[in-house]
C-alpha cells in the first residue's frame, strides 16, 4: 500500500532529502557542483551518475573538500559541500572562514549529525560548538531546519544567493514540515508571557512544553540571517525572552539580544550545557539526559 | 623590444618602488624568475581582460612575499604602477598578502599557508567540468608551506582527477626545517609528473613548464638557503 504523500514527507530525514534536493539542483541547475569527504556518497551515487565531472569525492579529507568547493566557486559554480557537522564546521573552519568568508564565495555546506545525533560514536563526533563557530564567519548564513522539507526550501532559497550558508540538519525532526523561508520567524502561538523561541527541531518539543502556558512561541529555521524586525514586533516593550536550542546554550544570544537591543529585555537560553558528553546512547537519550527533552524544556520554563 | 634582462631590471626597480627600500627587494628573489617566466612566457592572461574565462589561472599559494608578483602584475600593465608606492600602506590595495577583491589579476585570497593548492585543484577540476581543460593552472608554494597537510590531501587527489592542467610550482628555497626526501620521490610518489630545475634558469623553467605531460605537473625551483 502507498503511503499518502503527507506521511512520506513526514518520514523523510534531513539527510535524504538533503541528498535528494542535492541531485535535483546538480540535474536542473549546470553550475551546480556536489563536493564529498567519503560520508554519505551511497545516497550521490545517482549524482554522479548524471555528471561526474561536477559531483567529486575527495576522500577523507575535509580540508580538500571545502578547498576544492572554493575552486569550484571560483569558476563559476555553486558548490554544495557536505559531511558530519564536526567534520564539515569545525575541521575545516579555516577554510570556510578564508577561502569562502574572505574572499567572497559562496557556497553550501550541510552537516549532518547535529549535536549528538550519532552520541553512541563518542565525543569526537559530536559537534554542539557548531552553530556558535559559523556565527563567528562574517557572511556566513545559517539555516537550522526543522523537517526534512525545510532541508529542501532552505538550500533551495540560499544555494546561488552569492552568500556561504551552513545548513544544520539532524535525526531530530519536528512533527510535521513549516512553510519557511530564510531570516524569517513564524510566530505559532500568542500569549502575555515570554516570548519562546524554538531553532530547528526544538519546535515540537516546546510546543508540547509549553502547552497550557500563556506565551508566545515562534519559529526559527534561521539564524543568520535572524528576523530581528520580526522578533521586535512580538516582543512587546519589556519582554521575557527565551531560545530554546538544540546546539550550545547561548549560541543565539548574538543574533538574539542584537534583534532586541534597544529594549530592557530579559533572558533565558535553554540549550546543550558547555560541557563535553561521555555518555553513550541515542541523541533522544542524551537530550533527557541534558534537560532538553519536554519535560526539561518545561521544567526550565516554570521554575519553582 | 626590451631583452629579457631589462624588463627584470625594470621589475627589480618597480619591488624596490614598492618597499621603499632596496635590502626589501630581497623579499622577493627567490619567486622573481618563475613568476617572470609565467608571465611573460608560460601564462595566457590579458591584463586588458584579467578575469577573461579563457585565461589561465595562477594561485600565489604561501601568499608571502608579494612583492615581486604585484611589479610584475604592474609591469604587465594589470594595475597602475602607482600602486606599489601605497604597498602595505592604509588606503592602498597591495597588502603584505594578496586580496583577490582588490587586486586586478590576483585570482586568490592566500597568506595562510596551505589554502591555495586544494583551492587550485577545484579551479582545475572546474574548468575540465566546464569544458576548459586546456586553460592552465600554476599555483606557487614554498617548501615549507608543504609541511601543511591540506596540501597533501590535494596532492593526493590531483592525480585520482587525473588534472593534468594543474601545475604546481615549489618555490625551494630550503627554508623547511626538515627535508624528507627529494621532491621528486615525494610528489612522484602520489602520481605526479616531477621536474628539479634551476629557480633561476628562465629557459629551464620554461622548458619545465611547456613540455608534455599527463599527469599534473610539479616544477620544483630550487634557489639558495636564505632567498626569500
Amino acid at each position: 500500500m502507498m503511503a499518502s504523500p503527507r506521511r512520506e514527507l513526514a518520514a523523510r530525514p534531513m539527510r535524504d532529502a538533503f541528498a535528494a534536493t542535492a541531485t535535483e539542483l546538480l540535474v536542473e541547475d549546470p553550475c551546480v557542483a556536489i563536493v564529498l569527504a567519503e560520508i554519505s556518497g551511497q545516497l550521490f551515487r545517482d549524482a554522479r551518475r548524471h555528471d561526474p565531472l561536477r559531483v567529486v569525492n575527495v576522500g577523507i579529507a575535509e580540508q580538500a573538500m571545502v578547498g576544492v568547493a572554493a575552486g569550484f566557486a571560483m569558476e563559476g559554480f555553486h558548490p554544495i559541500a557536505h559531511s558530519l557537522s564536526p567534520f564539515m564546521a569545525e575541521r575545516p573552519f579555516e577554510q570556510l572562514k578564508l577561502d569562502f568568508g574572505y574572499q567572497g564565495l559562496g557556497g553550501t555546506f550541510v552537516g549532518a549529525g547535529g549535536s549528538y545525533d550519532y552520541a553512541s560514536e563518542g565525543g569526537t563526533h559530536h559537534a554542539p560548538g557548531d552553530v556558535a563557530a559559523m556565527l563567528a564567519i562574517p557572511r556566513m548564513q545559517v539555516m537550522v531546519p526543522g523537517h526534512g522539507h525545510e532541508v529542501t526550501a532552505l538550500i533551495r532559497a540560499t544555494y546561488a544567493d552569492g552568500a556561504p550558508t551552513y545548513v544544520r540538519t539532524s535525526l531530530a525532526t519536528n512533527d510535521e514540515p513549516h512553510e519557511v523561508e530564510p531570516g524569517r520567524l513564524e510566530v505559532l502561538r500568542r500569549g502575555a508571557g515570554a516570548t519562546v523561541i524554538a531553532f530547528g527541531p526544538m519546535l515540537s518539543r516546546t510546543l508540547a512544553a509549553t502547552q497550557g502556558l500563556d506565551v508566545t512561541v515562534a519559529y526559527a529555521t534561521s539564524v543568520e540571517p535572524f528576523d530581528d524586525a520580526g522578533l521586535v514586533a512580538i516582543a512587546g516593550e519589556r519582554p521575557h525572552v527565551v531560545a530554546i536550542e538544540p546546539w550550545y546554550e547561548g549560541t543565539a544570544a548574538s543574533v538574539v539580544t542584537r534583534a532586541l537591543g534597544h529594549v530592557a529585555a530579559t533572558y533565558d537560553f535553554v540549550g546543550v550545557p558547555r560541557r563535553f558528553v561521555h555518555e553513550y546512547g541515542s541523541w533522544a537519550e542524551i537530550d533527557a539526559d541534558l534537560g532538553l527533552d519536554t519535560a526539561g524544556i518545561r521544567a526550565r520554563l516554570t521554575p519553582g | 623590444m626590451d631583452t629579457t634582462t631589462d624588463q627584470l631590471t625594470r621589475v627589480r626597480r618597480l619591488m624596490a618602488k614598492a618597499t621603499g627600500d632596496e635590502k626589501h627587494e630581497e623579499s622577493s628573489t627567490s619567486t622573481l624568475d618563475a613568476l617572470w617566466v609565467l608571465y611573460d612566457r608560460v601564462l595566457h592572461v590579458d591584463p586588458s581582460d584579467p578575469d577573461a574565462d579563457a585565461r589561465d589561472r595562477f594561485v600565489l599559494s604561501k601568499g608571502h612575499g608579494p612583492v615581486a608578483l604585484y611589479a610584475i602584475l604592474a609591469a604587465k600593465g594589470f594595475f597602475p604602477e602607482s600602486w606599489l608606492d601605497g604597498f602595505m600602506e592604509h588606503g592602498g590595495k597591495l597588502g603584505s598578502h594578496p586580496d583577490r577583491t582588490l587586486v586586478p589579476g590576483v585570482e586568490a585570497s592566500t597568506g595562510s599557508l596551505g589554502h591555495g593548492l586544494p583551492i587550485a585543484v577545484g579551479v582545475a577540476h572546474a574548468l575540465c567540468a566546464k569544458g576548459q581543460a586546456h586553460a592552465r593552472v600554476v599555483v606557487l608554494c614554498g617548501d615549507a608551506e608543504l609541511n601543511e597537510g591540506s596540501n597533501w590531501e590535494a596532492i593526493a587527489l590531483a592525480p585520482h582527477l587525473g588534472l593534468a592542467n594543474l601545475n604546481l610550482l615549489v618555490i625551494d628555497n630550503h627554508s623547511s626545517s626538515y627535508e624528507p626526501a627529494s621532491w621528486t620521490a615525494r610528489l612522484g610518489a602520489f602520481g605526479w609528473t616531477v621536474r628539479e630545475v634551476d629557480g633561476h634558469d628562465l629557459d629551464a623553467l620554461e622548458e619545465a613548464f611547456v613540455a608534455a605531460h599527463d599527469a599534473p605537473l610539479a616544477v620544483v625551483a630550487d634557489v639558495p638557503a636564505g632567498e626569500w
